[in-house]
């Protein structure tokens, strides 16, 4: 009984966010695809850091932080993009995008030093 | 606007044509100008009674890298091998200082010389630390206008130019990272303040520089990545987050982070050390509440919501718990080590860790070093807290918390006081600046109040509370007029406390003394550096020097010859080595000193002069540190009674070991003090107990005029027949 109904919630719940999330613009599914995919390769760097060892560290670090970095710069670009939030209004998205730009410079500038 | 009464400085500037918001602006500038010259040259004490030196002894290793920095360049300065200190071992310099104070003083140097000033590193050094003052003070007035207002920011500035508290590390001559330090913390925290107001990830970014700079400059950094985690947390909790927060703090961790592991000393401690977890926790945390909050906003569904809640925050829950427990189980992550511990529970360090339970800065404070470096500011801290509380914002809930962890901090060791002084100043400058806005809005508000109880004095239904306000009236504008004299009477009393204090307390070179003769002239004590240079000019170029760990710094660094251990203090068997070897009777002392290649000896002794940070009154402890490796050392073999003596009635192992015999060798035919006995000690106020030393396998190869450094050579091994 418990198990099943917990099945149904967990199949509207999936049902709902699918819904919900379909509505959202092009340009935040966009950004959300680019989060997805640096999340996975930050992930596969672990993976692959469990199986061969964590040798240079520097460069195990500055690999995943570069992915989990230009990750969480790109959501920081969706909050100030995305049309719902009334705190950006007045931010022009251009300007979100030169910042979100600058920052990953910066980001993968250092990632090179650290790379070792 | 408010209306503008005739003045003389009105009229003048009105003369220009100004308009009132261009007066303001000029008034303001102004002020700032003067503050910032205020703030540099009240710390020129020394300088001007002195010469310009550097003071102390951590800036005389400071130093002596800057110098090898102009030399030699950044790559070797980078990768320096010193095998000039901690004989035989050698110090990795490069990879274990900030270099932040380094580098800052060889740009100042370098574009000094490319604007054609040839100035000396030493005077760009000597003055590094005023500069970096007066631009904490403009720091703090942009710090103050974010938090508060202007006026507020104002009076933040002028507090911090003079509070006593900041200039005791900041003082001309204080080469030391303190100095550069405290700006850089005021710096990182106004950005990140700054970006929690806008939201905007281009402050995000200056306030991950500004915490790069802070951790090139200081080991203190560690104050900023908890404070801030512990920031966001509360404002988590108490429901005032937004997406700005979010913005500020992820770009700050991340890229602050990354830059902060550029630095070979701090290395992979963001990631592997205990006092650094809190960071990536709220970094996690933050990341898992967001990503709820997003999915609540997406779905409208709440009981499904619920269902979800309960799932992700388990599973998070558990994860976090299970990785954290593995990494602390696992040693992977290291504990709190035990200078940072030591804040948490002062008691550890006297047990565990002597050498940092010695240092006299980590002592806890007294309520006279508070009010000493703080005066006014002590009570002025809970008015500004009232304040804040009262107008409660991001940033006023950030400045509260900085103040109320840094005066915690500020409680348990003296040196931490110079961590608190911007806050206490910050929020002071809100009470100052609150009371005396209220103030003169009242001394105002009297013309008003008079004008429309006149106008309006046919209306009846308000005419008996007009009436009873114009009544309270006079004594209102007197009362407030009352307040304000005494508010500008305390303000001129915490200018006058801080000029003298600084004067008197905080200008002192330490390497050279001051002391009043017999008939009121002042007589100047140079024998350090007389000592030093003794033995740059009369020693072999690789003679090795063996002397307490407090001089190592400046005998590299004036004297140029190597010794064994120094100030960075980060072997600790090296230097009970060498507390074993000085509290040792002579023919065990010579075995270790033989095995260190040690070719001289140097100690400093008060006795003549009654100059009481010798190394007699620092004994116990070299008995403490090396008993705490070599447990043949005893500390009751050298204590009678319980007290430490070092008269007729001291313990025998005491009048006879290697110490006791330097510093008191021939001294028992000496005449100090007309009326006492020859070898009258006058910084213990007693005749010594063994007048008649004689040393076997050490002589005396130097003394300073006032004896108060005393270098003796080993002597080789005789010739066996």
């Amino acid at each position: 009984m418990g198990r099943t109904s917990s099945k149904e919630d967990a199949g509207a719940l999936f049902h709902s966010l699918r819904s919900a999330y379909a509505a959202t613009p092009v340009n935040l599914k966009i950004i959300d695809l680019y989060v997805g995919f640096a999340i996975f390769t930050a992930l596969i760097q672990v993976v692959y850091m469990a199986i061969v060892g964590s040798f240079p560290f520097n460069s195990f670090l500055s690999g995943v932080l570069s992915c989990f970095g230009t990750a969480v710069l790109a959501v920081c670009l969706r909050i100030q993009v995305n049309k719902e939030n009334k705190e950006f209004k007045d931010l022009p998205p251009e300007r979100a995008f030169a910042d979100f730009v600058l920052c990953n410079l910066v980001l993968h500038l250092v990632i090179m030093n650290f790379l070792g | 606007m408010a209306t503008v009464t005739n003045t003389p400085v009105s009229d003048l500037l009105k003369s220009f044509k100004l308009k009132t918001k261009q007066q303001e602006l000029l008034i303001r500038v102004s002020i700032l100008c003067l503050v910032y010259i205020l703030a540099f040259i009240i710390r020129l004490f020394s300088v001007l009674r002195y010469e310009s030196m550097i003071h102390e002894f951590d800036p005389y290793f400071n130093y002596r890298t800057t110098l090898y920095l102009t030399q030699n360049g950044f790559y070797d300065f980078w990768n320096w091998f010193d095998y000039e200190s901690w004989y035989p071992l050698g110090r990795i310099i490069g990879g274990t200082l900030y270099p932040g104070l380094m580098v800052t003083a060889v740009l100042i140097y370098r574009i000094l010389h490319f604007l054609r000033f040839a100035v000396h590193i030493r005077e760009v050094c000597v003055l590094t630390a005023p500069f970096f003052a007066s631009n904490t003070t403009l720091v703090a007035y942009f710090f103050g206008k974010e938090i508060w207002d202007t006026g507020a920011g104002l009076v933040a500035a002028i507090l911090i130019a003079i509070c006593p508290g900041y200039i005791s590390r900041s003082v001309a001559g204080s080469y030391d990272n303190e100095g550069v330090a405290i700006f850089a913390l005021l710096f990182t925290f106004y950005l990140f303040v700054k970006a929690v107001n806008t939201g905007s990830l281009a402050w995000s970014l200056a306030s991950a520089f500004g915490y790069f700079y802070m951790v090139s400059a200081w080991g203190g950094y560690v104050f900023i990545i908890n404070l801030i985690p512990l920031y966001v947390l509360v404002l988590l909790i108490t429901g005032r987050y937004s997406m700005r927060l979010y913005i500020a703090y992820n770009c700050m961790y991340v890229l602050g982070m990354l830059l902060a592991m550029q630095i070979r000393f701090v290395g992979f401690q963001h990631v592997q050390s205990g006092e650094h977890m809190a960071a990536m926790g709220v970094f996690f945390l933050m990341q898992v509440f967001y990503f709820l909050d997003w999915v609540k906003h997406m779905l409208s569904d709440t009981k499904l919501f619920q269902a979800f809640l309960r799932i992700t925050v388990t599973c998070a829950v558990a994860v976090g718990t299970i990785a954290l427990g593995l990494g602390m189980l696992s040693g992977y992550i290291s504990p709190w080590t035990g200078r940072f511990y030591s804040l948490l529970d002062p008691t550890y360090a006297k047990d565990h860790i002597p050498i940092i339970a010695s240092v006299s800065e980590h002592q806890p404070t007294a309520w006279s070093s508070f009010m000493f470096d703080y005066h006014i500011l002590l009570f002025l801290f809970p008015a500004g807290l009232y304040f804040c509380f009262k107008r409660l914002s991001d940033a006023t809930i950030f400045i509260v918390m900085y103040g109320l962890t840094s005066m915690y901090f500020a409680g348990v060791m003296v040196r931490l006081i110079l961590v608190a002084t911007p806050a206490v100043c910050l929020i002071s400058a809100i009470a100052v600046s609150a009371t005396v806005k209220n103030l003169t809005v009242l001394l105002r508000s009297k013309n008003k109040g008079v004008l429309t109880g006149s106008t309006k004095g046919s209306s009846s239904s308000k005419a008996s509370s007009k009436a009873l306000l114009d009544q309270s009236q006079p004594f209102q504008k007197n009362g407030a007029i009352a307040l304000l004299f005494g508010a500008f009477y305390l303000l001129s009393k915490y200018a006058t406390h801080c000029t003298w204090v600084t004067s008197e307390a905080y200008s002192s070179p330490s390497i050279v003394l001051a002391a009043r003769g017999a008939h009121g002239n002042r007589v100047i004590f140079d024998d350090y550096r007389e000592a030093y240079f003794w033995l740059r000019q009369n020693t072999p170029a690789d003679a090795k020097v063996m002397s307490w760990w407090d001089y190592g710094y400046q005998i590299t660094a004036m004297g140029n010859r190597t010794v064994i251990v120094d100030n960075n203090t980060w072997n600790n068997t090296h230097i009970a080595t060498v507390g074993r070897a000085m509290s040792s009777y002579e023919d065990e002392a010579i075995e270790i000193m033989r095995s260190l290649d040690v070719d001289y000896v140097l100690v400093v002794f008060g006795g003549v002069t009654g100059y009481s940070s010798d190394d007699i009154n620092k004994f116990l402890w070299m008995v403490r540190i090396g008993g705490g490796v070599f447990p043949v050392i005893k500390e009751p073999d050298y204590l009678v009674n319980g007290e430490y003596r070092v008269d007729k009635g001291a313990a025998p192992k005491m009048l006879n070991c290697l110490m006791y015999k330097l510093c008191y060798y021939r001294f028992g035919e000496m005449l100090t003090e007309y009326g006492k006995p020859p070898g009258y000690d006058r910084a213990r106020g007693v005749e010594i107990g063994n007048k008649d030393i004689k040393l076997e396998h050490l002589e005396e190869a130097f003394t300073t005029s006032n004896w108060i450094v005393r270098i003796y050579k080993v002597k080789p091994p005789n010739n066996r027949w």
